[in-house]
């Protein structure tokens, strides 16, 4: 009987509300955890997989020796490469050429490859506003490639010890 | 020739002018704090769910309003061809002009109301009531289940929810003794009516909450269940007359509810330094503050279920108030106390 008066009286007062609306309340005078994102960005593991890149060593000369290791293990089947012996007898690329549309980003490329020359790189705000931007080629690929660099060269050093 | 005109201008054209002018310094604002309230909404809302809300466009996001405003009129507006497109476009209108209409009764400050009629009460009540017929139209004319079903849903409750009202109501208009709003403002000269009639107050606020179809009770617009309700069908301007005019409801019904409960223009303290601060603020900072309440609220319940909804209406609310109506008028009898009487401004 005291129960039911109990539950009554406390339906009465909307205590349960009332407490409800404190506890919104607190949280109104709270930090607020809002990263404001063009101007501030989140951390990115060096593993992070983001845009490709085509590397290069030190003296300018690419990496790439068209061994079409990632061409064969790309689950997606996003990567087409063409490759024919230079003059100096050294088999190159002609062709390298990432569908970023069909990429899934599992980053087996970077796994597969035996001289770390196509790597995920840390960046992924390369959306653009027609499909055709998004079929990236060698040129685009190198080209990425010189521009991260540092920061390729830095995740891979990181990254180094648990491989 | 002259003199006709002149007569003309003096006995009719230059009043008009003046209650034009009248009409716009009360719009105007109205339409800016319609505006705000959204951002102040969103901001609230943001922050009780520890997000920072609009904060970008303009200092600390302040022309969101005008950014939205602007965006909406750049979008088209689309005519179902299954609608019946006269009434598809009066709704939104009826609507907005209904919401505004009302405010000509409302007292923002001692003496400052556009037309101090003696049945100011009667005047919102019927106005208010008259809002359904806004979304009825819509839903019927969208001819879309969705916004059917969601007009059904709201008129159902905005009737349910206007019979508590007027109880309220009716118990404030018993300590009073008049149903001009001025004499309902004065009256609280000496206590404001929140404290004597706590539990009406209460239930005056959760009431209108359900009035203006707002969360908890925003059942008619359920997003997850009828995805918009009664304005699915609108776009553009259309919908942003039902949005303004639903803004502009909840900021007549805080003003009602100030005006009934909380001393309208009043100063909580009869001293010299609060008497100091025009009526005009308190009003705003009254209204500010239950519109506040209104966001609160939506921040922190989840949407009632519709037969809860019904039953807290009729089987709870109606009794109460009633019961309140009686208690109420037996006291006065009893005491022969009313605020007027105590206070001497009605004479």
């Amino acid at each position: 009987m005291k129960t039911k008066f109990e539950k009554f009286m406390r339906a009465f007062y909307l205590a349960e509300l009332l407490r409800g609306m404190l506890l919104t309340l607190k949280y109104f005078f709270k930090k607020k955890v809002t990263l404001n994102y063009p101007f501030e960005k989140g951390f990115i593991s060096p593993r992070f997989r983001g845009e490709h890149a085509l590397r290069r060593y030190a003296n300018g000369e690419e990496r790439c020796i068209a061994c079409k290791l990632c061409e064969a293990v790309c689950p997606a089947q996003a990567i087409t490469i063409e490759s024919e012996p230079r003059e100096d007898g050294s088999r190159r690329t002609t062709r390298y050429d990432i569908d970023m549309i069909k990429c899934i980003y599992c980053g087996y490329c970077q796994e597969a490859c035996p001289v770390d020359a196509i790597v995920l790189g840390p960046n992924f705000e390369f959306a653009t506003e027609t499909r055709e931007e998004l079929l990236y080629t060698k040129e685009k690929l190198l080209d990425n490639g010189d521009r991260w660099e540092d920061a390729l060269a830095a995740n891979i050093q990181k990254d180094a010890p648990y491989r | 020739m002259t003199e006709l005109f002149m007569g003309l201008w003096s006995s009719y054209g230059f009043p008009l002018l003046i209650i034009l002018f009248k009409i716009m310094a009360l719009v105007l604002p109205l339409i800016i704090c319609v505006a705000y309230l959204t951002y102040f909404e969103r901001k609230v809302i943001g922050y009780m769910q520890l997000r920072l809300g609009p904060n970008t466009v303009g200092p600390f996001g302040l022309f969101q309003p005008f950014a939205d405003a602007i965006k909406l009129m750049h979008k088209e507006i689309i005519l179902p061809t299954a609608a019946s497109s006269f009434i598809f476009i009066m709704a939104p209108i009826l609507t907005f002009t209904l919401s505004l209409v009302a405010w000509a009764v409302i007292p923002v400050g001692a003496g400052l109301v556009i037309s101090n009629v003696n049945v100011g009460v009667l005047y919102l009540f019927a106005i208010s009531s008259l809002g359904v017929y806004g979304i009825i139209m819509a839903g019927w004319a969208s001819n879309s289940k969705y916004a059917f079903l969601g007009a059904l849903r709201s008129a159902a409750q905005m009737i349910s929810y206007e019979v508590s009202i007027g109880v309220v109501i009716a118990c404030v208009l018993l300590c009073v003794g008049s149903l001009n709003l001025t004499d309902v403002v004065m009256a609280q000269k000496k206590i404001w009516f929140v404290i004597p009639l706590m539990p009406m107050f209460v239930v005056f606020i959760i009431s209108i909450l359900a009035e203006t179809n707002r969360a908890p009770f925003d059942l008619p617009e359920a997003e997850a269940e009828l995805v918009a309700g009664y304005n699915v069908e609108y776009s553009s301007m259309t919908f942003a007359l039902f949005f303004l005019g639903e803004y502009a409801n909840m900021i007549l019904m805080s003003a009602l509810t100030t005006i009934l409960f909380l001393g309208g223009w009043l100063p909580p303290f009869q001293c010299s330094f609060f008497s100091m601060i025009p009526g005009v603020v308190w009003f705003a900072a009254k209204v500010a503050f239950v519109l506040f309440i209104f966001l609160w609220v939506r921040a922190t319940f989840p949407r009632y279920r519709y037969d809860q909804l019904m039953r807290l209406g009729w089987k709870v609310f109606l009794p109460l108030t009633l019961l309140w109506l009686v208690i109420t008028a037996t006291v006065i009898k009893l005491t022969g106390w009313t605020a007027s009487m105590s206070t001497g401004v009605l004479s």
